[in-house]
C-alpha cells in the first residue's frame, strides 16, 4: 500500500505540506520518477535541498547546489538525470525551486 | 506535447547577446531538456579563452538603458554599466560568464564552435575553452538540431 496517496500534491507531484515528508515518501516519489533505490550520494543532495529550504524558504539555485552540497554539477546530473534541483525538491518534499537559475 | 531538445544559436558578443543563450541553456538541462549551445560570428567571444572574461554590456545603440546617446559612447561607460549588472547578478547568483559555461557543460549541455566563422576570425580550437565539443558546419548543426528547437540570440 503506497503511502504517496495518502498525502496531497500538486499536479506536477510535489508535495502541499513539506510536513508530510519522511524517507519512506522520499523513496516512493524517487521510484517514481525513475530512481530505484537513494544512495548515500542522493541522500547528501535531498538533504541539503530540505535543510535551506526550511532554513531559508527557498532552495537552492544549481551553481549553490554544486557548490555547496558536497556533491558536484556533473555527479548531481548523473544522479538526478531529469534535472537535479526539481527532482531532489520534490524527493525531499519541498516546493519546485522557483529561480531561473 | 514535452520538449526534449534546443539548440541556441549565440551570434552577439555583448553581454546582452550572451547571457540570455546561457540562461535558457542551464535552464534546459535544469528541467531536463538536451542542450546545444552554437557561437558563430561574435558570439565567439563567449568561448575564446581570451575574451570571455571581459564581455561587456552594448551602451551605444541600445535604448534599453535609457542612457543618453552620447553618454553610450564615452570611454569607461560601457564596463561600468557592465560592473552593475555583474554586481546585480552576483545577487541573483548567476555566475560569471567562464564559471557559466563550465556549469552547463558540467550539466551536460553541449558547446560548439560554426565553422565559417571560425575560418573567417582566424581562430582555431585551441583559442577556446576546453569545454567547447569541436568546431562544426552549419549542416553538422542542424543534424545535430534536428527533432528539437532551435533558437536564434
Amino acid at each position: 500500500m503506497s503511502t504517496l496517496t495518502a498525502v496531497a500534491r500538486n499536479a506536477e507531484g510535489f508535495l502541499e505540506r513539506v510536513e508530510d515528508w519522511d524517507r519512506e515518501l522520499a523513496l516512493e516519489i524517487a521510484r517514481e520518477a525513475g530512481i530505484a533505490e537513494l544512495t548515500d550520494r542522493h541522500w547528501l543532495v535531498v538533504n541539503y535541498m530540505r535543510d535551506t529550504y526550511i532554513k531559508t524558504g527557498t532552495a537552492p539555485t544549481i551553481r549553490t547546489l554544486g557548490k555547496e552540497s558536497g556533491v558536484q554539477v556533473k555527479e548531481l546530473y548523473a544522479l538526478f538525470p531529469k534535472g537535479p534541483a526539481k527532482l531532489a525538491a520534490k524527493i525531499g518534499g519541498i516546493p519546485k525551486p522557483k529561480g531561473c537559475i | 506535447m514535452s520538449l526534449d531538445k534546443v539548440s541556441i544559436i549565440v551570434s552577439k558578443g555583448s553581454l546582452e547577446g550572451v547571457y540570455p543563450a546561457l540562461i535558457m541553456a542551464n535552464g534546459a538541462r535544469m528541467e531536463g531538456i538536451e542542450a546545444n549551445v552554437f557561437f558563430t560570428f561574435f558570439g565567439m567571444d563567449a568561448i575564446n579563452k581570451a575574451r570571455h572574461d571581459a564581455i561587456k554590456v552594448a551602451t551605444v545603440g541600445n535604448p534599453g538603458l535609457h542612457l543618453m546617446t552620447w553618454l553610450g559612447g564615452v570611454p569607461g561607460i560601457s564596463a561600468l554599466v557592465t560592473k552593475q549588472m555583474m554586481k546585480q547578478m552576483e545577487k541573483l547568483d548567476i555566475p560569471p560568464i567562464p564559471e557559466f559555461l563550465e556549469l552547463i557543460s558540467d550539466s551536460g549541455g553541449k558547446l560548439y564552435a560554426c565553422k565559417a566563422s571560425v575560418e573567417m576570425f582566424g581562430l582555431t580550437k585551441d583559442d577556446f575553452i576546453p569545454q567547447v565539443e569541436s568546431i562544426i558546419t552549419v549542416g553538422e548543426f542542424y543534424q545535430m538540431a534536428a527533432g528539437g528547437q532551435i533558437n536564434f540570440t
